[in-house]
C-alpha cells in the first residue's frame, strides 16, 4: 500500500485510521477488510459504483451500523458499542445521502439544532457559527425563515452541509452531495467543499461523481463490491487507466 | 333545556375539555417522539390528584415509595452499566439523581407539617413526587425496547397501565378523594353563573398550553424534541439522543398528567382507577388530530368535553358510550381523507 508515498501528508496527524473494517447485513457482508486513513485538513474521497458499500462505510464510521475491525478516531480506539451521540460530541459529523432535514422547521432552526450538542456542553457560540455558515451559503441567509421542506434540492444540500458545519466538526463526512442535483449546482457544491478545506476541517467525501470528487480531493479510494480495489493520491488516480475507463470515461457518467 | 342549563353544561364541558386537551397534547408528544401510545397517561392524573389529597390529610403518599423504589432500581442498573463501561465518573451523578434526590424528598416530606402548608406548596410537592415517575418509567420500561414496533410498545404501555392501576389501589385504597375547591368565587354574567373554579381550570390549562407552545417554539430543548419527532436519524446525527428525547417527553407527559389531576380533583372524586377513562377521553381528542397535530388534538378534546357534558344531560347512562362512539366517524373520516403510509421502522 502507498500509505507513506507522499511525505507532505505523512507529517500531518491522523484524524481517522480504519483497519480491517467489515460490516454485515445479516449473512451478507457489505464491506470486507477495508482500510482507510484521513489526515488533518485533508479531503479524502471514496468513489465507486452504486451498491459498492459507500453509504454502509459512512454509516458504520458514524456508529449507525455495527461493524467489526479497528476504528481509531483522533488517536482513540473506538469500542464496538460506540454511539452516534458520543462521536458527534467528539467532532464527527455526517451529512447523509437523504439529507435528513427537519422539514417542518425553518432553515434557521435546522441550523440551530446543528449546534445542539455544543450548546448542551456549554459552548454558546452558535450565533457566530451561524453567521459564518451564512457567509459560506448566502442562499441560506435569504431563506432563513423558510421551512426546510420547501427548499429546492440544491438548497437542501446546502442546508444539510450548513447544519453539519454548525457543530464545528473536526471530521465532516459527506455522502453523495451531488445526488439528484443539476450540474450547475453540483459545481457550486464542490467549489464550496473545496473551500471548506481552508477552515482546517478534514473531509471524507463519498461520491459517484468521480471526476468532480477527484478534482478537489487529496487522496482517493475506489470501492468496488465492498472492497478497496485501488487507492492513491487524486492526481495519480485521475490518470490511472482503470479509473478513466470505469469512472471518468469520455463524457463522464453525469 | 333552557339557556341557563345549556350555559351551565357548556361551562362544565369546557372545563373538562380543557383538561382532556392537556392530556391529548401529552399523548401526541409522547407518540411522535417515542412512538409509544401512552396508555398510562391517566394514571398520572390519578396519582397527581390522590398524592395531593394525601398531602392535604397529612399522610405520606404511596407514590413517594414508588418513586424511591423505581429510583433505586434505575440507579442500580445504570451503576452496573457505568461499571461495565468503566465510566466511573458517571456514578456520583447516577446515584445522586436516582437515589439521593428521592430520599431527600422523602426526608423533607416526613419532617414538615404537610396538611397545614399552603395550597401552592402542596401542589409543588405533589409535582415533585409524581413527575419524576415519568422519566423513570421511560428508563426502566421503554428505553430498553426503544427500537421495538409500535404494536409491541403499545402492549407494554397497556401492561404499565395495569401495573400502575394496581399500585394505585395498593397505595391509596379503593376510597376516592376529592380535594377542596381552589376558589369559591363565582361571577354572574347576565343569567349565567360562572364558577371561579371553572375559570381557574381553563386559565391554568391555557397557561400550560402557552408554556408548552413557547417551550417547543422558543427553546433549543423543545426544538430538539420536535426534531426527534420529525426525523429520528437526523436528530441523532445532531447529537440529540433518542434516550434523552424519550425521558424528556415522558417528563413533560407526567407533568401534564399530574397537573391535570390536580386541576380536576376539586371537580370530580378521583379513585385509583379514574385516570384511565379521563386519559382515554384525551386519547379520543388526540385521535381526531391523527396523533400528530397539537391544535387538532386540543380542539378534538374540547369537543369531547362538550359532547360528554351535553350527553350527560340527555342520556346520562350513555354518556361514555356516546363519547367513545365518536371515535368511529372520526376514524372513518381520517382513513378516507389521509393517505395511508406504511410504518417506516
Amino acid at each position: 500500500m502507498s500509505e507513506y508515498s507522499n511525505d507532505t501528508t505523512a507529517e500531518k496527524p491522523l484524524i481517522l485510521d480504519v483497519r480491517d473494517l467489515s460490516v454485515s447485513y445479516g449473512k451478507v457482508e457489505a464491506l470486507h477488510g477495508l482500510a482507510l486513513k484521513i489526515r488533518a485538513g485533508e479531503i479524502v474521497t471514496v468513489i465507486g459504483p452504486n451498491g459498492a458499500g459507500k453509504t454502509t462505510l459512512l454509516s458504520a464510521l458514524m456508529g449507525l451500523l455495527p461493524a467489526r475491525g479497528e476504528i481509531v478516531y483522533l488517536g482513540q480506539r473506538q469500542g464496538s458499542d460506540r454511539q452516534v451521540e458520543q462521536l458527534v460530541r467528539q467532532g464527527m459529523t455526517l451529512v447523509p445521502e437523504k439529507r435528513e432535514l427537519f422539514g417542518e422547521m425553518s432553515v434557521e432552526d435546522n441550523l440551530l439544532l446543528g449546534a445542539f450538542d455544543r450548546y448542551r456542553s456549554g459552548k454558546r457560540d452558535h450565533a457566530d457559527t451561524m453567521a459564518e455558515v451564512f457567509d459560506i451559503f448566502p442562499r441560506l441567509r435569504e431563506r432563513r425563515r423558510q421551512l426546510a421542506g420547501t427548499l429546492s434540492g440544491g438548497e437542501r444540500q446546502m442546508l444539510a452541509m450548513g447544519r453539519a458545519l454548525m457543530a464545528r466538526p473536526k471530521l465532516l463526512m459527506l455522502d453523495e452531495p451531488s445526488l439528484g442535483l443539476a450540474p450547475l449546482i453540483i459545481r457550486e457544491i464542490f467549489r464550496i467543499v473545496g473551500e471548506l478545506k481552508k477552515t482546517g476541517v478534514s473531509i471524507l467525501l463519498v461520491e459517484q461523481n468521480a471526476r468532480a470528487a477527484l478534482q478537489i480531493a487529496d487522496y482517493g479510494y475506489v470501492l468496488e463490491t465492498g472492497e478497496v480495489s485501488l487507492e492513491g493520491p487524486s492526481e495519480a488516480l485521475s490518470s490511472d487507466p482503470r479509473v478513466i475507463e470505469s469512472y471518468l470515461g469520455l463524457g463522464g457518467r453525469h | 333545556m333552557d339557556l341557563q342549563i345549556a350555559l351551565l353544561l357548556g361551562q362544565d364541558g369546557i372545563t373538562n375539555g380543557a383538561i382532556y386537551a392537556l392530556l391529548s397534547l401529552a399523548l401526541v408528544l409522547v407518540f411522535t417522539v417515542t412512538r409509544v401510545i401512552f396508555i398510562p397517561q391517566g394514571e398520572f392524573v390519578a396519582f397527581g390528584a390522590l398524592t395531593l389529597a394525601s398531602l392535604q390529610t397529612g399522610v405520606l403518599p404511596g407514590t413517594l415509595w414508588l418513586l424511591i423504589g423505581l429510583g433505586a432500581v434505575a440507579g442500580l442498573i445504570d451503576t452496573v452499566f457505568a461499571l461495565r463501561d468503566r465510566q466511573l465518573q458517571r456514578i456520583p451523578r447516577i446515584l445522586g439523581i436516582n437515589l439521593a434526590l428521592p430520599l431527600a424528598l422523602a426526608g423533607l416530606l416526613a419532617n414538615i407539617p404537610l396538611s397545614s402548608l399552603g395550597l401552592p406548596i402542596q401542589v409543588l410537592l405533589t409535582l415533585a413526587v409524581v413527575v419524576p415517575l415519568g422519566p423513570l418509567i421511560y428508563r426502566l420500561v421503554f428505553q430498553p425496547i426503544a427500537e421495538a414496533s409500535v404494536l409491541v410498545l403499545l402492549i407494554v404501555a397497556v401492561s404499565v397501565h395495569v401495573t400502575l392501576t394496581g399500585l394505585g389501589l395498593f397505595f391509596f385504597g379503593a376510597e376516592g378523594s376529592r380535594t377542596p375547591s381552589f376558589t369559591d368565587a363565582s361571577f354572574e354574567i347576565g343569567d349565567a353563573m360562572i364558577q371561579g373554579q371553572t375559570l381557574l381550570v381553563v386559565a391554568a390549562s391555557l397557561t400550560l398550553i402557552v408554556a408548552l407552545y413557547l417551550f417547543f417554539e422558543r427553546t433549543l430543548w423543545g426544538k430538539a424534541l420536535r426534531a426527534t419527532a420529525m426525523n429520528r436519524t437526523g436528530a441523532r446525527l445532531m447529537g440529540i439522543s433518542a434516550t434523552m428525547a424519550g425521558k424528556l417527553s415522558f417528563s413533560v407527559a407526567a407533568l401534564i398528567g399530574a397537573f391535570s389531576g390536580i386541576l380536576i380533583s376539586p371537580i370530580t372524586t378521583i379513585y385509583y382507577d379514574s385516570g384511565f377513562l379521563i386519559g382515554l377521553k384525551g386519547f379520543v381528542g388526540a385521535i381526531v388530530g391523527g396523533l400528530g397535530s397539537y391544535p387538532l388534538a386540543a380542539a378534538g378534546a374540547v369537543m369531547v368535553g362538550l359532547l360528554e357534558s351535553y350527553s350527560s344531560f340527555w342520556a346520562s347512562a350513555f354518556k361514555e358510550v356516546i363519547v367513545f362512539t365518536l371515535i368511529i366517524p372520526v376514524l372513518v373520516w381520517r382513513s378516507l381523507t389521509t393517505r395511508h403510509t406504511e410504518e417506516e421502522e
